[in-house]
């Protein structure tokens, strides 16, 4: 463990970060879209307003590409000690780059898989009965707010690492 | 496992269930009910269907419009959003939607065996049968002379082969031995699709199972019901009851030693859902039972609607659909016999769903009693048991609407078709 480099976390961490949100985002956006092409048929006059949904979903994915572009740009070349170790530091900077990676990734994939079940009864109730898509949204809002809680976090863990 | 089937439910199905629910919010409402009641003739009634979600599906008709036409044009539009579904859908939901059928199919074997034993026509006969029960070599089943025959030339090949393993024998067909084939086949099919659904697991189980259980109950309390002061044993009897469903094993215990009404009632009362059905009639009250199965039936399927991600709204829409067919095909021949006193005897209008959706209740009426098909009387019968100049042992009630006294004289023209009142009015009408 201890000469296991740091860029190597680095790397999952950022890896896990965007890939693993986007693919939250891509479930929920197929289990609403699915829900959606299929009541639209009926009622064609839901579509443009259910796509907030689907653009919430698509935000956890964009979540996701902004926390690894920043995660990435903390990354620098560390220096070594004489028997191969890195520093305390880097070593923290690596784990640290991990856990925001993680963090990120996972709070996104379950911030999009709610996005995305509870956009799909929005699109079924917003068929049936217009006035309940406002109320129904205010949930999608909250769920949404997950994947903020996450970016943040993973945000502030993350700008402490410092290589070098 | 139960409450994760919304990760993965919409990959295959979740188009369909969405169109469904479409189609569920076309059925007919309180208020069309109330103006399809106010209608004078059928020329109103097609009027008020074209501004419901069944359009002008009577546009091309020829007046004078009859209600066989209304009813075949409605049943058609319910088959071709079924074939919409069915031939959208992957596995398992296929597979389903298939069990769905399987009871048609059953109904239109049992009618071209009869028709046949009756001399009628193939053709006519043909025309007759449920469109959702169709199968390739149907026609073939007018050549069969006993059981034995009509498996190994025809029903083989079909979906429900497996359900006759009990009740192949190389006896003559027989109206007696045609009625138990059908309870025998039934409660095969209920079996099946019960342990089909069961292996599905999640909510489709969860809630299936209890539709059918009470499907498989009311089937039970039918037979023992009809079967009284018939020729059919106790044993027998016992062995027509599906194996599930609430009133198993102990009810079915008390069940087929009944003899009479009353004694059903205490037999079934015991069980809770039963208890609030039966303690809705008064004592003696033995036609309105239909009704109030029917009423409760209607409530547990709309009740399905509430939940997501499972097949069993694919069952209600198909199931609610007919009922609504049947209220239709009721309040046209009322309409057309004007006897207009009698259109709310048949239909029930009963508010939906406990949790209403904002914007006022939605209504769903539910069945419509038997319809009287072309009695001169007018509509006779309101779901009093046909017992029919026939013997029949046992009549087969799983549909119980087909109900109708066929007391007065022979069937006119306004013949209700693919129900079972074919079999009753073609069969029974000669002895009268």
């Amino acid at each position: 463990m201890l000469y296991m480099s740091p860029y190597v976390f680095s790397a999952i961490g950022i890896a896990l970060a965007v890939g693993v949100s986007v693919l939250g985002a891509a479930w929920g956006i197929f289990i609403t879209g699915s829900s959606l092409v299929g009541a639209a048929i009926k009622v064609p006059r839901i579509t443009s307003k259910n796509l907030i949904s689907i653009i919430f979903c698509e935000a956890v994915a964009i979540y996701g590409v902004i926390v690894a572009i920043i995660l990435q740009t903390k990354l620098e070349p560390s220096p070594r000690g004489p028997d191969g170790r890195y520093t305390p530091q880097a070593m923290r900077a690596g784990y640290s780059l991990f856990a925001s990676g993680l963090i990120v990734g996972l709070a996104n994939l379950v911030c999009g898989l709610c996005v995305g079940i509870v956009g799909s009864s929005c699109a079924l109730s917003d068929a049936q009965n217009s006035t309940l898509f406002v109320k129904i949204l205010v949930i999608e809002i909250f769920g949404s707010a997950l994947g903020l809680f996450g970016v943040i976090v993973g945000i502030i863990l993350s700008s402490q690492a410092v290589f070098k | 496992m139960y409450g994760f089937e919304s990760l993965t439910f919409n990959i295959n199905d979740g188009f369909l269930e969405a169109v469904v629910r479409g189609y569920r919010s076309g059925l007919l409402t309180g208020a069309d009910y109330h103006n399809l009641c106010q209608c004078e003739t059928l020329d109103d009634i097609k009027l008020h269907l074209s501004g419901t979600d069944y359009g002008n599906f009577l546009e091309n008709e020829p007046s004078p419009l009859r209600t066989t036409t209304i009813v075949e044009k409605c049943t058609e539009k319910l088959v071709s959003q079924y074939k919409y579904l069915r031939c959208q859908a992957m596995y398992p939901l296929s597979t389903f939607l298939d069990y769905i059928t399987y009871g048609h199919m059953i109904d239109n074997i049992v009618l071209i065996v009869t028709g046949t034993l009756h001399e009628r026509d193939t053709q006519e006969l043909l025309d007759k049968c449920h469109p959702l029960g169709l199968f390739d070599s149907i026609a073939t089943l007018a050549v069969a002379q006993n059981m034995r025959e009509l498996y190994r030339l025809v029903l083989i090949d079909t979906p429900i082969a497996p359900y006759f393993a009990d009740c192949i024998t190389s006896d003559d067909l027989d109206d007696m031995n045609i009625e138990i084939m059908r309870n025998t086949l039934y409660k095969a099919y209920l079996e099946d699709f019960y342990k089909f659904c069961q292996r599905l697991g999640g909510a489709t189980a969860t809630i299936m199972c209890e539709l059918l259980s009470f499907e498989a109950d009311r089937h039970a309390i039918n037979i023992t019901i009809n079967s009284i002061g018939t020729e059919l044993t106790r044993d027998d009897r016992k062995r027509l009851y599906s194996h599930f469903g609430f009133l198993y094993p102990y009810g079915h215990e008390g069940l087929a030693v009944c003899t009479d009404f009353d004694e059903v009632r205490t037999a079934a009362e015991k069980y809770q859902p039963y208890h609030l059905i039966f303690s809705r009639l008064g004592y003696g009250e033995n036609q309105l039972l239909d009704k109030v199965f029917y009423q409760e039936e209607a409530k547990r399927l709309s009740l399905s609607f509430e939940q997501q991600f499972h097949y069993a709204v694919f069952f209600a829409y198909v199931r609610l659909r007919e009922q609504e067919i049947r209220n239709l095909m009721w309040i046209s021949e009322c309409v057309a016999q004007d006897q207009k006193s009698r259109i709310h005897d048949g239909i029930q209008i009963q508010t939906s769903n406990p949790i209403l959706f904002a914007g006022g209740p939605e209504v769903r009426a539910t069945r419509s009693d038997g319809p009287e098909s072309g009695a001169q009387g007018g509509p006779t019968g309101q779901g009093a048991r046909c017992d029919g100049p026939l013997t029949r042992a046992v009549r087969c009630d799983h549909r119980p609407e087909v109900r109708a006294t066929r007391s007065d004289g022979p069937g006119t023209e306004t013949r209700v078709q693919w129900t079972k009142e074919i079999r009753e009015e073609d069969v029974g009408a000669k002895v009268q």
